[in-house]
């Protein structure tokens, strides 16, 4: 009896912790598949090795597509920029059939053209101790120590390449009297290793890339689709397999299909509506890649140029950058004394006229090893601060001086001109002011995106056979990108990085035979887009899309502009709810959806801007630091220099949709330092 | 500086490519002078949306003047009455208070109006893929600096080079013709070794392409270069009607 | 074939003919300067310029050229016609740097035409014409004044109205030579960056020294005949 019952309490101790040990089980069970599922999800398949080595043997290992086999794959290529052009028109050389989208009517009008300073190559031409190493740790610690560190080793490998290619191609680079190339410096740099055409690079090297594009489409290995707007990317078992595109003269809506699609659509720096981007740059196929499960990295990290012409009026419609290449030569400045300001402030004075004992070259004086060739995001928060400080020079008082007078006089005005003289005669238009003699006045605007949808090592996203490219990827640049560094990599991505690692997903495919595009999901994708274009075409309300535009935009420019704070964030999240309310209940789109309709188009586009500014604020919001082109102002030195949070922010933050009106989840990707060591940059010394 | 205009605007408004088209008049006040004329078009679209009207569709898009978007014939010139500058890099304060401005589309055979004030110019992306290009592959190429170039010869083909393909100089031509913009091209690549390797078949393609589209004769007026706005030499036609005719007479 | 197919062949055909035509002005018009030096002199000339058959030849190939530039003028004009669309500007300004005379060599090329019509009417027909007529027996054709040029120059710039006529005539010659030699020049490929400025102050040169050649003679005769 005893020893039953003791056997009893046995069995039931046994029981009891076999069922704790189960729950145990269980519950570690779904910890680590939790583990699992994040660390697959966020798994950046960095190649092993060493640093050097690891593009090498990537491409050493990875699979490959026969000639052959090409020719059954289909891959379109959204965008025509430097790294949608050049990535179609290397893969369609190789011999795949592909498929290249484009809003503009030609492709030769994406906005890569007005990038005007040059571009980064670590040629080490100048002999000044310029290596790939250098240009990396540059990048590095340029992007303030948040991007992934394979990444730029292998951008910074292939940037040589870049400039060898593009020579080939006919690219008329600057050049010196003994026939070789020159070479200029940009910020954040101490070599000269910046390769430009005149003060057009991008537009030479987009002509490049446009011109290889050109031979594929004569030869028939590109179709082109110019004048249509991607408007959903189509999911097949998990795999993206094509998208749906509204021709934007008819207005039809049309369906493609691809073993793999590739996507190289920009930056969305449009969200703040002044910016320097072209009036059509916009961030929404970002936006639909994002909803299908790619997931979105980084978007609080934006960069505002610190040389734009400044705003001068309410009907301004978008901003104009003047190169960074005219901090060579140009020194920045404002005036010492604040009745100076004033004075210039009231149109009493002019910038010549104050001697050169009250001028005040704040870069020169705080960061005086780089002094103006500080990084952008370093030399915009100096003109904010200055400006905020009562000293602006324009009648806005967001302006500070950038002169050339020292120059022309060490030069003289021939040199000048040379080196920058359709800057000149563009400011002289604009303004109406002639920089020669009058400093030109600047100001920081929003420029360029280093935040986008999040690739592992071969530019693919989350979702399977989708791969983003160019600005739209959350990019080498971590959260500041370096002058001359956008250029280099969207070719660097378009030429000598996606037509390799496409081909390793891409080998896996080549038994998949082309899809019909009536198939459901496809159906579905295009039914979606109808109902979203009815809705928007049908709220008939009061207020234009730009007017609605300019709102959020001035929102996104006070809160999630130079300085960030949590209030201004949390307000910005707020009023982000009610434009988007506004938009959807108020909006007036005029004309027909079957024909060409810019305010449609707008309208779409502004939909999505709306969901990005959102996602903004939200990820600055949860980002409790300052680092590069974000800056929260809790967060700063006692100088007012940004203050990274090493210990809790070393990640790239990487959104992942949960469906409409969900609040996206956030998932990290850590960024582990293994051959750089972190440091606070440092420009002064 | 800063001052204020009104001004009419007599703007050709077509539905569609084969609607027929015709001028319609629209009074604007109050506009800046410090305003460009794109900004001007976006001040009166706004106010037709707010008629619940349609707006003008015109093509643009960079707005400083690279992209090659934007087109416009304006008061009777490519791009405007200023030189040396695209359309959206025009200002208001070149027209005088109570101005009456003329906007008409690119007008030539090979640039068909699609809506309003946007035009077709997919003829020029169809010349340069007849060979507007140096036929490289990806990878493969030598370093850089392996062939030194003259500094005078790469100026030259910088300079070829920095058209825009906006359609200004066949618009402007009264023989409708896109010489200037083929010879730039041809030019371009004429002058750099690189380039020069094709530079018979290049010229004899581009050309071919050019007269299969319907462009015209080129007779040498001069209005394609006077009204460019990237001021791209009238020379560059010399080099390629010297590069065309050798390349016929060797063959 | 390239100098019909092509649009740079076609003006190439266009330059060399018209440049052949500057060429035999510039001949024509010295010859014609001889008559204000030595009236003997000129009608040796055109006793020598009769109807041999050396310059029956050359005058023959020389109709082939007027023909030739002619007729491809109309073509090149009714393509470009053509090029420009159905529906043409509403406004249209001039350009700094583009002469009146390159926008409009077809009218100025007509008034040539009718020129040269007129003139082998006032001389041609009744010079070397007629001693064609002469020559293959023909009778009542006074073969003396045939070669008498002098005469003809006499009889014709007597006469206000043909002296006003010829006048236009070789205004519009002017002005058709000022594009049109340095156009020449130019379709051919003889131009660059640096010659553009020569090129077109050589062919102002050019046109003023042919016209001026021929008007000394016109006004010089017209003179003459008031003294008379």
């Amino acid at each position: 009896m005893a020893k039953t019952k003791k056997d009893s309490i046995v069995e039931i101790a046994v029981e009891a912790a076999k069922e704790v040990v189960e729950t145990v089980k269980e519950a570690a069970k779904e910890v680590a598949k939790e583990l699992v599922e994040e660390n697959e999800t966020i798994d950046a398949k960095i190649p092993e090795g060493p640093l050097a080595e690891k593009w090498t043997n990537y491409k050493a290992h990875q699979k490959l597509v026969n000639p052959a086999n090409k020719r059954k794959l289909d891959v379109i290529v959204v965008g025509t920029g430097l790294a949608g052009a050049s990535a179609a028109a290397s893969l369609a050389e190789m011999g795949f059939n592909v498929l290249n989208f484009c809003i503009q009517d030609s492709p030769r009008r994406a906005h890569s053209i007005a990038a005007q300073g040059g571009i980064n190559a670590a040629k080490n031409y100048q002999n000044d101790g310029d290596s790939v190493y250098r240009l990396f740790y540059d990048t590095i610690k340029g992007g303030d120590y948040r991007a992934r560190e394979a990444n730029v080793y292998r951008l910074a490998e292939v940037s040589n390449n870049i400039i060898d290619q593009c020579v080939a191609q006919g690219v008329p680079f600057a050049r010196e009297y003994g026939g070789l190339l020159d070479n200029r410096s940009f910020g954040g740099a101490q070599v000269s290793r910046t390769f430009y055409a005149k003060g057009q690079t991008g537009q030479q090297l987009l002509l490049g890339a446009y011109s290889a594009l050109s031979r594929q489409i004569g030869k028939g290995k590109v179709k082109m689709y110019s004048r249509y707007e991607m408007l959903d990317v189509v999911v097949i078992d998990g795999r993206a397999r094509g998208i749906i595109a509204r021709n934007l003269i008819t207005g039809r809506i049309e369906r493609f299909f691809a073993h793999a699609v590739v996507v190289g659509t920009g930056g969305y720096g449009n969200a703040f509506f002044l910016s320097t981007n072209a009036m059509a740059s916009n961030g929404s196929a970002a936006m639909q890649m994002y909803r299908k499960g790619a997931y979105f990295s980084n978007p609080c990290y934006a960069q505002i140029h610190p040389t734009c012409i400044p705003v001068h009026g309410a009907f301004q419609s978008k901003l104009t950058l003047m190169s960074e290449s005219l901090r060579n030569d140009g020194r920045i400045w404002v005036p010492k004394k604040l009745e100076d300001a004033k004075a210039l402030q009231a149109g009493k004075l002019k910038g010549r006229d104050i001697p050169e004992e009250d001028r005040d070259y704040y870069l020169e004086r705080r960061y005086p090893a780089f002094g103006n060739l500080v990084p952008r995001d370093v030399a915009s928060r100096a003109a904010k601060e200055r400006c905020d400080a009562g000293y602006g020079v324009n009648s806005t008082g967001l302006a500070v001086f950038l002169d050339f007078s020292d120059a022309i006089k060490r030069l003289g005005k021939d040199v000048v001109e040379a080196k920058y003289g359709n800057l000149f005669q563009m400011y002289e238009k604009i303004v109406d002011e002639n920089p020669y003699e009058d400093p030109m006045m600047i100001f920081p605007a929003i420029h360029y995106t280093m935040g986008g949808i999040w690739v592992d090592y071969e530019l693919q996203t989350s979702v399977k056979g989708l791969f983003c490219i160019g600005e739209a990827n959350f990019s080498d640049h971590g959260a500041n990108r370096l002058g001359a560094s956008a250029l280099m990599q969207g070719l660097a991505d378009g030429y000598f990085v996606l037509p390799y690692t496409i081909q390793n997903y891409l080998a896996d495919q080549i038994s998949v035979p082309r899809m019909s595009t009536d198939l459901p999901e496809f159906v579905e994708a295009e039914k979606a887009i109808q109902e979203k274009i009815e809705k928007l075409m049908s709220i008939q309300g009061k207020r234009s899309v730009d007017s609605i535009h300019r709102e959020l935009g001035l929102i996104m420019w006070d809160f999630v502009g130079m300085g960030r704070t949590k209030e201004g964030l949390e307000t910005a999240l707020t009023k982000i709810k009610e434009v988007r309310k506004e938009f959807w209940s108020n909006v007036f789109i005029p004309g027909k959806a079957d024909d060409l309709n810019n305010e449609l188009e707008k309208a779409l586009r502004l939909a999505d801007f709306i969901e990005i500014g959102e996602l903004m604020a939200r990820d600055a919001l949860m980002r409790e630091e300052s680092c590069g082109g974000h800056f929260r102002e809790e967060y700063q030195t006692p100088e007012g220099e940004a203050l990274r949070q090493d210990d809790k922010f070393s990640f790239a933050s990487c959104w992942k949709y949960m469906g409409e009106g969900q609040e996206p989840k956030l998932l990290k990707e850590k960024l582990d330092y293994e051959f750089i060591k972190r440091q606070t940059r440092n420009y002064k010394s | 500086m800063e001052k204020s205009i009104n001004i009419k605007l007599r703007v050709w408004r077509q539905a569609g490519p084969k609607a027929k088209g015709g001028f319609e008049t629209y009074e604007l006040k109050n506009i800046s002078t410090d305003s460009s004329f794109l900004e001007m078009l976006d001040v009166l679209n706004e106010q037709l949306i707010s008629e619940r009207k349609e707006p003008i569709h015109f093509d643009h898009d960079c707005r400083e003047g690279i992209c090659g978007m934007c087109s416009l014939y304006i008061n009777g010139h490519p791009h405007g009455p200023d030189s040396a500058i695209t359309t959206c890099q025009l200002h208001m304060r070149k027209f005088k208070d109570g101005e009456t401005i003329t906007v008409e589309p690119w007008r030539s055979n090979a640039f068909p109006v699609i809506k309003d004030l946007t035009v077709n110019r997919n003829a020029y992306d169809q010349i340069i893929q007849a060979g507007g290009f140096v036929s490289v592959n990806t990878g493969g190429v030598p370093d850089a600096n392996a062939i030194p170039i003259p500094k005078k010869d790469a100026d030259e083909a910088m300079d070829a080079a920095s058209c825009i393909g906006c359609g200004a100089c066949a618009a402007a031509c009264k023989n409708g013709s896109a010489m200037l913009f083929v010879a730039a091209k041809v030019s371009q690549l004429a002058l750099l070794p690189q380039g020069r390797v094709e530079a018979a078949a290049r010229a004899k393609a581009m050309v071919a392409k050019m007269d299969e589209l319907g462009f015209g004769n080129c007779t040498n007026t001069g209005a394609c270069a006077a009204e460019c706005p990237k001021s791209v030499s009238l020379a560059n036609i010399a080099r390629l009607n010297r590069e065309f005719i050798c390349a016929k007479i060797k063959d | 074939m390239w100098l019909i197919n092509s649009s740079v062949g076609r003006k190439v055909v266009m330059s060399i003919t018209g440049a052949s035509l500057v060429l035999f002005l510039l001949f024509h018009a010295s010859m014609n300067l001889v008559a204000i030096i030595s009236e003997e002199g000129y009608n040796m000339i055109c006793e020598f310029l009769g109807a041999n058959w050396y310059a029956l030849v050359a005058t023959a190939g020389l109709a082939g050229l007027v023909v030739v530039h002619i007729l491809y003028a109309f073509i090149l004009t009714v393509q470009n016609y053509r090029a420009r669309g159905s529906q043409r500007y509403a406004v249209s300004a001039g350009q700094k740097d583009v002469s009146w005379a390159s926008k409009n060599m077809l009218v100025l090329g007509v008034i040539v035409v009718l020129g040269i019509g007129l003139h082998l009417f006032n001389f041609w027909y009744k010079m070397q014409f007629a001693e064609i007529l002469h020559m293959s027996g023909v009778a009542d054709v006074d073969i003396a004044k045939a070669t008498d040029g002098v005469y003809w120059i006499k009889e014709t710039f007597a006469n206000p109205i043909y002296v006003v006529l010829y006048l236009v005539w070789l205004a519009a010659i002017w002005f058709h030579l000022t594009h049109g030699v340095w156009s020449a020049m130019h379709s051919l490929g003889l131009n660059n960056g640096i010659w553009m400025k020569r090129i077109k102050t050589i062919s102002c040169i050019v046109s003023t020294l042919v016209v001026l050649m021929f008007a000394s003679v016109v006004v010089y005769y017209f003179a003459m005949s008031l003294c008379a």
